[in-house]
């Protein structure tokens, strides 16, 4: 596995075992040796260089918080800043627990986009007005809290390779 | 106890202002340090804004808690009563909220000013002729 500028070069059996790790990373070494065909030491040793080099970031578990009965809403929230303050507004929403992603995207501005959770929309109004409006260099806060999840996946790279296939053959 | 003046009127932390939302996490961009900026953003800030705050008793909240001037939280929970919108709400808002100012501004507040107004007390006279 070579270092290609600051990416990690991967070869096809390092895709292929990202790819099985991503449909259930609970399987064994054994297990994703058996379907590609290859020793479980080779996975040991593949999966290995990839957590070192941070290509795997961590293994977590998904909970349907609902069907253990803790209440909880999820919400979109698009910060417009002054645009010198960007940088540290986002920096300052890293920190807080209920951000669960932060990101500057640019669209007709640059604006910071974020997804919150809360136990319900009067913690979320109370955490946005005490902790966010008052930063530096907060502009506006547009937020839009989810009501029905569609689809909820991880960007999959076997997808993504399935997709580009699928346009080379049109 | 007599609550100063200076204490109703001063300007607070950046933590510590009000800040104009028009729905839940929806910020304006307004805000508010101190009693004198309050009056200057019920003029511009969107209704909308101001029915939100109102219906929520985030008003009274901030104005008695922050600011210290049950008085003038007790006059915005009675407006409140009113269900008062729109226009008509601005209008009296910004009345409330200035008389309350001048008020405040010729000397401290007394014992009996720190709780809230009597019920008995006319409504007409806080009421602005729309």
């Amino acid at each position: 596995m070579k270092l290609k500028g600051q990416g990690a070069a991967l070869d096809d059996l390092d895709r292929q075992i990202l790819r099985l790790l991503q449909e259930n990373a609970k399987q064994t070494y054994t297990e994703i040796g058996n379907r590609l065909n290859v020793a479980h030491s080779t996975v040991y040793d593949r999966i290995q260089k990839m957590e070192d080099l941070s290509v795997i970031k961590k293994y977590e578990a998904v909970v349907d918080w609902e069907k253990i009965g803790v209440p909880q809403i999820m919400a979109h929230m698009t910060i417009t800043t002054d645009p010198k303050e960007t940088e540290n507004v986002a920096k300052k929403l890293e920190k807080f627990g209920q951000v669960l992603e932060v990101s500057t995207s640019f669209s007709e501005e640059l604006v910071i986009t974020a997804k919150v959770v809360a136990q319900d929309q009067g913690e979320l109004h109370s955490f946005i007005a005490r902790s966010i409006a008052p930063l530096p260099g907060v502009l506006r806060i547009r937020t839009a809290i989810v009501t029905k999840k569609y689809k909820e996946e991880r960007f999959s790279l076997f997808q993504r390779e399935n997709a580009s296939r699928k346009r080379n053959n049109l | 106890m007599a609550v100063p003046s200076s204490r109703v009127l001063r300007s607070v932390l950046r933590e510590e202002a009000f800040y104009f939302f028009t729905s839940i996490g929806n910020y304006t961009g307004q805000s508010a340090s101190s009693l004198d900026e309050f009056l200057q953003k019920i003029k511009d800030v969107d209704i909308k804004s101001l029915e939100f705050h109102l219906f929520r008793e985030d008003f009274e909240k901030w104005i008695a808690q922050t600011l210290g001037d049950d008085r003038l939280a007790g006059e915005i929970k009675i407006l409140r009563g009113q269900k008062v919108v729109g226009n008509a709400l601005r209008d009296r808002l910004y009345f409330v909220v200035s008389r309350r100012l001048k008020e405040l501004k010729g000397g401290s507040l007394s014992a009996s000013a720190s709780s809230p107004v009597s019920k008995e007390r006319p409504q007409s006279s806080v009421l602005r002729p729309s």
